[in-house]
């Protein structure tokens, strides 16, 4: 084979890998912080009593959670246009993984609203609290507590979710070492490099969620 | 242009038919493939030594850590760099059936670390060899432990086939952006390719709770 890896080309647009990388991280920030908001509404939505929040919140989690990424974006950023509704090619990769993040962390934060035991509602009525106020300043912390190892891993697949921006041409890593691995052949480094960028800010991320959970453990 | 989106259905119901096909095969042979080489990463992760450990903890976290389109591009780039020509579809499977691995390995390390250490020692008790320990009490208990997260990591491979389509592979997602191509009715046509996959999917989510059922101890 003869193969010698030379990682120059690479190094040379480093730059331009480490600014895609930035835009994957800009990209993945906003979207989760949109989809948590989303996720929580439809979480408390599917662990209501009544059935016309409960329906439209099932509806909307098994139809997302069932389709691939890939055909909302195209379908956002192709198919919406021609009902008038024109978005550009950065809020449309925003606005797709923000309603597709919603549904994934829908789920996280309804199992763990189901671990919080009946009797903190029933202390904060007691105390004579209204029922938003419960969920705002009761039951949502604990929640959010209690799903960090999972919200970690969900937030993690997220993030590489980014990847799929390059399909409608938004410049996020992938599609910046897809640029420099056509322009320069040298493959193998390119995607070498690429890949641990990627790793390296999955296991940030991690670190961080990890470290935020210690934060907020609660003593024992 | 004058063709109403059923005449452009009739038109492309081959092209169609066949992206499912494709898909569907995709599917299946990555997720073969890579469940069978996913038990093995769980079980070196869970029984191998410490370099073994060392060695396949790396590769799994590498796996996780990057993106799928990243492993299907790759795969195919860095295949036909290293002379190993494979086709797009050769290059897409094995980037599936890589991702595949990792995730059903460590959903096996998973089952196989939640059994209580009782079971072991109660079969050494009454004298089973290791091979038989395993087969025997260990995996049967796993299996079942397993099955929920199998499904869904199934149902992701299907969706994740849609990256091929990156690579060229003609699957259902390229089949309809060509349809597109041609007719320009994007929006039905993708709807019409959504559907497809959801049917696909929640298919696959219906089957697994049925055999998680069938499957269940008493209780």
């Amino acid at each position: 084979m003869g193969y010698t890896l030379n990682f120059a080309v690479v190094w040379r647009n480093f730059d331009f890998l480490l600014s895609g990388l930035a835009l994957s991280l800009g990209l993945a920030i906003i979207s989760i912080l949109i989809g948590a908001l989303i996720g929580l509404v439809l979480a408390f939505a599917l662990t209501s009593k009544s059935r016309i929040a409960v329906v439209p919140a099932q509806v909307y989690v098994t139809i997302i959670r069932n389709l691939p990424i890939l055909v909302l974006v195209l379908f956002v950023f192709f198919a919406l246009p021609q009902l008038g509704f024109r978005l550009d090619k950065v809020k449309s990769f925003v606005l797709v993984l923000s309603v597709y993040s919603g549904a994934y962390l829908a789920e996280v934060f309804r199992a763990g609203l189901l671990s919080i035991p009946k009797g903190l509602t029933e202390a904060g009525l007691s105390i004579g609290l209204t029922s938003m106020q419960i969920r705002g300043s009761i039951i949502a912390p604990l929640m959010l507590r209690n799903v960090l190892p999972s919200l970690s891993s969900t937030i993690i697949s997220l993030f590489k979710d980014t990847s799929l921006a390059a399909a409608i041409a938004v410049p996020e890593l992938t599609f910046a070492a897809r640029k420099i691995n056509v322009e320069s052949f040298r493959v193998i480094e390119t995607w070498l490099v690429t890949s641990a960028l990627y790793v390296a800010t999955c296991f940030l991320i991690a670190a961080l969620m990890r470290f935020v959970e210690r934060r907020l453990a609660l003593p024992r | 242009m004058s063709h109403t989106f059923l005449e452009q259905l009739w038109i492309a119901r081959y092209v169609i038919l066949n992206g499912v096909g494709v898909t569907v095969s995709i599917s299946l042979l990555a997720i073969l493939v890579g469940s069978v080489l996913g038990v093995f990463v769980g079980l070196a992760l869970v029984y191998g030594g410490a370099i073994l450990r060392l060695v396949i903890r790396a590769y799994t976290d590498i796996i996780r850590g990057t993106p799928v389109l990243v492993l299907v591009l790759a795969s195919y780039y860095v295949s036909s760099a290293v002379g190993l020509d494979l086709r797009p579809f050769s290059a897409g499977v094995l980037a599936l059936a890589i991702f595949c691995s990792s995730h059903v390995g460590e959903i096996v390390r998973g089952a196989l670390q939640a059994i209580p250490k009782g079971q072991t020692e109660a079969a050494k008790a009454i004298g089973l060899t290791f091979t038989q320990t395993f087969t025997s009490v260990l995996w049967p208990q796993a299996m079942r432990q397993c099955l929920p997260a199998w499904v869904n990591t199934a149902a992701e491979m299907v969706k994740a086939s849609t990256l091929l389509s990156v690579i060229g592979v003609a699957e259902l997602l390229l089949r309809t952006q060509e349809i597109i191509s041609r007719n320009f009715m994007s929006l039905q046509f993708y709807f019409l390719a959504g559907g497809l996959y959801f049917i696909v999917n929640f298919g696959i989510e219906r089957f697994g709770k049925y055999v998680e059922r069938k499957t269940a101890l008493p209780s």
